[in-house]
C-alpha cells in the first residue's frame, strides 16, 4: 500500500517512512514538540488561536468546519473545567488514513492535543479511538508515556505554567460514536447516542462542560500551523480550504493507499489514473465514492475530462463532497446496485436507534434491496426508494440519517439503468409479490 | 393493547440477580484503577473496564456484569443498557479465536464474499456461529479500516490484511 504525499512537500506523512518513527527521540530529531515550545514560549491562547483562523483549516473529520472558528467559540471566562476531545473514532467505510498518523506518528498528534489544549485551556484531554484499533491504543499510551517521562505531558510542561493530561479512551464498536456528540455520551459511559445540538459542544460537551471535538488529521496538522505560520499553511491549499489534506483510496486502483495532496489538487482524473496507477485489470473506471461511504456517489463521466479539483468547494462543484476523505473506487464490473445495496445495510446496521426516521426507514430500505435481489423488483421501486430516503432526510435526530440517505438518492438518480435492470425482465417479479407492503 | 411481543430473553436476563460476583488478581485489579483515575466520573471507565472483564471471562457473564456494577456504583441494568449497545461487547461466548471479516463496500470490491465463504468452509460454522470445541468464532463486521489492505478480517484484535485463498489457509491453520 501506497503512503506518502503527491504534488506537495509531505506535511502530515513527513516522518511515516523514518525508521522508529513512533518513537520520541525520532520525532525530536525531526522537528517534534518544537511548535508546542514556541506556543509556550511564545505566544497567548488567542495567538494560537488567531493563526488557526489565518490557515484556513478545516475540520478532517467530515463536516469541514473552520478549525479556528470552532477553538473560538469555547467561552473563556467559563468556571467550568474544558477538554479537548480527539475523534479516532475512524469508522466511516472507505476512511483509513488516522490510523497511520496514529501508527506511525502518534508523537505529532500528542503535540497537536498539547496546543489545543493550550489555547482553550484544557487541563484533561481524550483521545477516543474506535476499539478495533487497539493496537493503536497501546502505542497511543506507549507514546503518552514516553511525553510523560520527558516533561512533554503533566505538571508545568516544558518548565512554563502550563500543564496538562491526556488519555486514551475506548470505543467498543458502534459507527454512530463517531458523530461527536454520540462520542460524548459514550465517553461518559453511556449508550452512544447523539445528542440535541444546539448547545454545541464547545459550550456544553463532555460532563456538560466546554468541550472541542476535532478528527485525528485536524489536530496533527496543528504544529505545522503553529511553526509555519497560519498564513503560510494556508498558502499550501486554497483560500478557504487551506494546507493539505489525506485521501485514504480503496477498491478498484493499482495502488491504493493514503495520498497527502495540497487542497485543491488538479484534477480527480489525473490522480486516479496517474497518482493512483489507473484501475486494476486494464479496465474501465465506473464510479467513484470520494468522501467516504456518506457522499454522493459520482460517475465516471463527471470525472473524466471534467477538471474536478479536489478541495471542499471544487468537489461541491464537481458533485460531491470531501467528507472524510475515504475516497472508493469502482470498475465498469460493478452494480451500483449492489455496491449501494451493501452500504445501505451498513447504515441499517449502524444506526442507533434513536429516532424513527432512521431506524425505520433503514430497515425497510433493506428489506426492499433484498426482495429486489431476490428477483421481486417492481418498476416503481425505485420511486419507493427515493421517497423513503426523502423521509429519512432532513428528518432524522442526526446527520447520520443524512449519510444514509445520500449514497441512495444519488445511485438511483446518477445510474438509472443500474436499478432498472433489476426492476423489470425479473420473470419472478410483480405478481409474486403482489399485495404486499414490501 | 396489542404490542409487537418483544425479545423476552435478551431483556429478562439482566433482572435475574447472580449470587455470584467476579474476583480478579491485584494485577487486574490495578489495572482496572489505572483506568478508574483516569475521569472524573467513574462511569465513563465502563468501556476500558468491559474489556477487561470480557478479557479475563471470555465474554460478559452474569458474575462479570454483577462485578461491574459493583465496582462502578451502578445496577445491573446500567451495565447490561450500555453492553447491548456496542458490537464488541460479547454477552455469550465466542471462540478462543474471534474471526471477524469486513463486509464493506471496498472489502466486498475485493472478495470479501469469497473470504467468508472460506472460512465458512474450512471451520464447519456459519457466519454467527462457533466450533464446538470454542476454538473459533466467525462473524461478519463492517468496514475495520483496512480498505486499502481489503481484503482482511481481524482475528480478537490482529489485523490480517491483504488476504488471498492461501494466507487464510495459513492463518487458520496456524490457530487450529
Ligand atoms: C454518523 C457520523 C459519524 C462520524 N464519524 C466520525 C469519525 O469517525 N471521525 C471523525 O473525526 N469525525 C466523525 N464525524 C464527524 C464528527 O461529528 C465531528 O464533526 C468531527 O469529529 C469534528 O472534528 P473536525 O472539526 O476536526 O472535523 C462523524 C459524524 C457523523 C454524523
Ligand atoms: S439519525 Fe439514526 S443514528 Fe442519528 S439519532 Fe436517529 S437513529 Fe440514531
Ligand atoms: S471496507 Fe473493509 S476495512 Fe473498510
Amino acid at each position: 500500500m501506497f503512503i506518502g504525499a503527491i504534488g506537495c512537500e509531505p506535511l502530515q506523512l513527513r516522518r511515516v517512512h523514518l525508521e522508529n518513527s513512533r518513537w520520541l527521540d525520532v520525532y525530536r530529531r525531526n522537528g517534534g514538540y518544537e511548535a508546542i515550545k514556541k506556543v509556550l514560549d511564545t505566544m497567548s491562547p488567542d495567538d494560537v488561536i488567531n493563526e488557526m483562523k489565518k490557515s484556513a483549516l478545516r475540520g478532517r473529520g467530515g463536516a469541514g468546519f473552520p478549525t479556528g472558528m470552532k477553538w473560538s467559540f469555547v467561552p473563556k471566562d467559563s468556571p467550568k473545567a474544558k477538554y479537548v476531545v480527539c475523534n479516532a473514532d475512524e469508522s466511516e467505510p472507505g476512511t483509513f488514513k488516522d490510523r497511520y498518523l496514529m501508527e506511525r506518528d502518534p508523537h505529532m498528534l500528542i503535540e497537536g492535543i498539547l496546543i489545543a489544549a493550550y489555547a482553550l485551556g484544557a487541563k484533561t484531554n481524550y483521545i477516543y479511538t474506535r476499539g478495533e484499533y487497539k493496537y493503536l491504543i497501546d502505542i497511543m499510551d506507549v507514546a503518552l508515556d514516553e511525553a510523560r517521562a520527558a516533561g512533554l505531558l503533566g505538571n508545568k510542561i516544558l518548565g512554563s505554567d502550563f500543564s496538562c493530561e491526556i488519555y486514551t479512551h475506548t470505543g467498543a464498536g458502534a459507527y454512530i460514536c463517531g458523530e461527536e456528540t454520540a462520542l460524548l455520551s459514550s465517553l461518559e459511559g453511556m449508550r452512544g447516542h447523539p445528542r440535541m445540538k444546539p448547545p454545541f459542544p464547545a459550550i456544553s460537551g463532555l460532563y456538560a462542560s466546554p468541550t472541542v471535538v476535532n478528527n485525528v488529521e485536524t489536530l496533527t496538522a496543528v504544529p505545522d500551523i503553529i511553526k509555519m505560520g497560519g498564513e503560510a499553511y494556508q498558502k499550501l491549499g486554497t483560500e478557504k480550504s487551506g494546507g493539505t489534506k489525506l485521501w485514504a483510496v480503496s477498491g478498484h486502483v493499482n495502488q491504493p493507499g493514503v495520498y497527502e495532496l495540497p487542497m485543491g489538487y488538479d484534477d480527480m482524473e489525473k490522480f486516479i489514473m496517474e497518482d493512483c496507477g489507473g484501475i486494476a485489470n486494464g479496465k474501465q473506471l465506473k464510479a467513484v465514492i470520494p468522501g467516504g461511504s456518506s457522499v454522493y456517489i459520482m460517475r465516471a463521466d463527471q470525472i473524466i475530462g471534467k477538471d474536478v479539483r479536489m478541495d471542499y468547494e471544487g468537489l461541491v462543484a464537481g458533485g460531491s463532497m470531501v467528507g472524510s476523505g475515504g475516497f472508493i473506487v469502482m470498475d465498469e464490473t460493478v452494480d451500483i446496485f449492489e455496491s449501494t445495496k451493501n452500504l445501505t445495510e451498513f447504515y441499517k446496521h449502524e444506526s442507533c436507534g434513536w429516532c424513527t426516521p432512521c431506524r425505520e426507514g433503514t430497515d425497510w430500505l433493506v428489506k426492499i434491496f433484498k426482495r429486489i435481489e431476490n428477483g421481486g423488483g417492481r418498476p416503481e421501486d425505485a420511486q419507493l426508494l427515493l421517497d423513503i430516503c426523502d423521509n429519512i432526510e432532513g428528518k432524522s435526530f442526526c446527520p447520520l440519517g443524512d449519510a444514509a440517505a445520500w449514497p441512495i438518492q444519488s445511485a438511483v438518480k446518477r445510474f438509472p439503468e443500474d436499478f432498472e435492470k433489476h426492476l423489470v425482465n425479473n420473470s419472478r417479479g410483480e405478481s409474486k409479490h403482489k399485495g404486499e407492503l414490501l | 393493547m396489542s404490542q409487537q411481543p418483544i425479545n423476552i430473553q435478551r431483556l429478562s436476563q439482566p433482572v435475574q440477580m447472580p449470587d455470584e460476583i467476579a474476583t480478579f488478581s491485584p494485577k487486574v485489579e490495578a489495572e482496572i484503577d489505572r483506568h478508574l483515575a483516569k475521569y472524573p466520573v467513574m462511569r465513563s471507565a465502563i468501556l476500558p473496564l468491559m474489556f477487561i472483564v470480557q478479557r479475563e471471562r471470555g465474554y460478559l457473564d452474569p458474575p462479570g456484569v454483577s462485578y461491574l456494577a459493583k465496582r462502578l456504583n451502578l445496577r445491573i441494568t446500567d451495565i447490561w443498557e450500555v453492553a447491548t449497545f456496542y458490537s464488541m461487547l460479547h454477552l455469550k461466548p465466542i471462540g478462543k479465536y474471534h474471526i471477524q471479516v469486513c463486509k464493506t463496500l471496498s472489502c466486498k470490491l475485493l472478495g470479501s464474499d469469497k473470504i467468508t465463504q472460506l472460512c465458512v468452509k474450512k471451520l464447519g460454522i456459519k457466519v454467527g456461529e462457533m466450533t464446538a470445541d470454542g476454538r473459533f468464532s466467525l462473524s461478519e463486521v463492517e468496514c475495520l479500516g483496512s480498505c486499502g489492505t481489503a481484503p482482511m478480517f481481524q482475528i480478537n484484535f490482529d489485523y490480517h490484511e491483504n488476504l488471498t485463498a492461501e494466507k487464510v489457509d495459513q492463518i487458520l491453520e496456524s490457530l487450529a
